[in-house]
């Protein structure tokens, strides 16, 4: 066994940076790399483009990360984990290794299914959310099971070098290894809660090294241009150090780990992932060097008979538009502005909403105390079932400069798609998960 | 005197769905106890009430320490299908920052 396994998070969400990733394979000296890519409505997109080309529905930059990181991961002899495989980790792995050929290396690819239970879903199971069936949502694009930790692991018994998977939950991407390197028993829930712990803390990347944390003059981070992501060594009983790979910027620090530690965490003695019910609460973050933070103390109890199922539903179009105003009573002509477009679209976006960027946009209050801004923008959104009918509100904002007050500049229209994500539960003994491995 | 929490703490907001959470943050630990006397749950909610339509529940953790709170009905729907900007409300942890405490 060895004396400590060291993990590198390279990526925390989709559009993550790819450079730290590099630097991390390169200089930080790995056993394994995450590359942790995919949220809850990412899967939904990834499943609408794999509709239209089965080919497709993995994460879109999965080409230019592995480009980037494939020769690194192979000389250093760094293992890579990833759910970059989205909707269709298949196609992920067979791209990885049309990649693979392309720089004529060789590649072993061992990919993770089973999370895709859209067909196990009637639509009338109900949703956590509103507590009525799914399919009162809207039509049902996609349904994925978090799995967990038991799914990766036969994935790591095989000689890959590349562990795809589809939606996992994100800190089993990280004690999938621990307990494969270690040989910890799923039953032993406080090694399993503190691993829960580690992967937490990784799973946003930069997140624990200074990134999302800046405020300067209080909370100063330095180099962020060339901000490092974090590794973890870890021993075999599960104490964890933080890090990062030296001369890249950013910070470790007890604080950077405890805004992380609490980061989505609704209950923190009763943290839910298919591996256990972690308990973050006897956590200690204890700076042990400079950008060096050594956590112990999670604990868990026994995982949930049930897995979490994301649901992605079509939820129509978001039309939006916005122009600016600046200068003497900017904030009264942006107001009669945006009284004038809610008079004349209110009857076909009956929840029209009106903000006004500078002001109340994004806190939808400013607890009162503040004058009015030099400029003011307002920005207008509708939803609608069709694109057509959602542009109609960054029309009517562009026809404000020939049929609104004074002054209004710099309109600019746009219409999303909308994909709505809900969840239910399904029995963990319905699901089979399954490994296939690939080679060059 | 009366301050802003910005000067005492920081925090970091997160999302699950239309539930908000915020976490509390002291930058010194000595202040702890100020902020688990005058940040209670109803404080925040009373402050919040523009923002948060539900219930606020506070989560003590004296070893870090720091407070977690978890708001409800929060995000106007949710992150997916809101039409607000700040669909994930990224930005709310200085919603609470805003709020004043006596020290």
């Amino acid at each position: 066994m060895k004396e400590h396994v060291r993990i590198g998070c390279g990526a925390g969400f989709s559009g993550d940076r790819l450079e730290p990733a590099v630097i991390l394979v390169q200089q930080g000296q790995l056993d394994y790399l995450v590359l942790e890519c995919l949220a809850e409505r990412t899967i939904a997109l990834a499943q609408k483009r794999k509709r239209q080309d089965p080919t497709q529905g993995y994460d879109p930059l999965l080409e230019r990360r592995m480009e980037s990181l494939l020769p690194h991961l192979l000389e250093k002899k760094v293992r890579l984990i990833t759910n970059m495989g989205a909707a269709n980790p298949l196609a992920a792995a067979e791209k990885v290794l049309a990649i693979a050929r392309r720089q004529k290396v060789s590649v072993t690819v061992a990919v993770v299914t089973g999370d895709d239970v859209r067909s196990q879903l009637t639509g009338d199971e109900p949703s956590l959310e509103t507590g009525k069936p799914l399919s009162d949502s809207g039509t049902l694009i996609s349904a994925n099971a978090y799995l967990g930790t038991d799914a990766i692991l036969p994935a790591l018994a095989t000689d890959a070098d590349i562990i795809i998977t589809g939606r996992v939950a994100d800190p089993s991407l990280f004690v999938a290894p621990l307990v494969h390197e270690f040989g910890w028993s799923m039953d032993n829930t406080n090694q399993i809660g503190q691993g829960t712990v580690i992967g937490h803390l990784l799973e946003c990347a930069g997140q624990l090294t200074g990134g999302y944390f800046a405020d300067p003059g209080r909370k100063d981070v330095p180099d962020m241009a060339h901000l490092g992501h974090p590794f973890a060594d870890v021993s075999p009983d599960g104490m964890a150090v933080f890090s990062k790979v030296d001369g890249t910027g950013g910070v470790v620090s007890a604080a950077t780990a405890k805004e992380q530690l609490l980061y989505e965490v609704m209950d923190p003695g009763r943290y839910i992932t298919p591996d256990v019910i972690a308990d973050f609460t006897q956590v200690r973050l204890a700076e042990t060097g400079p950008n060096q933070v050594r956590a112990t103390g999670g604990r868990g109890q026994t995982r949930p008979d049930t897995l979490k199922v994301s649901v992605g539903y079509d939820a129509g179009f978001i039309g939006e538009g916005e122009i600016s105003y600046a200068g003497s009573n900017a904030l009264g002509r942006a107001k009669l502005a945006g009284d004038i477009i809610q008079e004349r679209l209110q009857d076909r976006f009956p929840d029209l909403r009106v903000d006004y960027i500078g002001s109340t946009s994004v806190h939808r209050t400013s607890f009162g105390h503040y004058p009015d801004p030099y400029e003011i923008r307002l920005r207008v959104a509708g939803r609608a079932a069709t694109a057509k009918d959602a542009a109609l509100v960054g029309e009517e904002v562009e026809a404000l400069y020939t049929n609104g007050p004074a002054g209004g500049g710099g309109a600019r229209k746009y219409v999303h798609e909308i994909v709505g994500i809900i969840s239910t539960l399904i029995d963990r003994n319905k699901i089979t998960s399954n490994v296939t491995v690939l080679h060059t | 005197m009366k301050t802003k929490l910005h000067d005492v703490a920081h925090s970091r907001a997160g999302d699950k769905g239309n539930t908000l959470t915020l976490s509390l943050i002291p930058y010194k630990p000595d202040d702890y106890t100020l902020l688990c006397d005058q940040v209670t749950a109803e404080a925040v909610k009373n402050h919040l009430r523009d923002i948060v339509a539900g219930e606020v529940t506070r989560y003590d953790l004296p070893n870090l320490p720091a407070l977690q709170f978890v708001c409800q009905r929060a995000l106007t729907g949710g992150v997916t299908t809101s039409l607000t900007m700040d669909t994930h409300g990224k930005s709310l942890s200085y919603a609470l920052l805003e709020m004043t405490i006596d020290i």
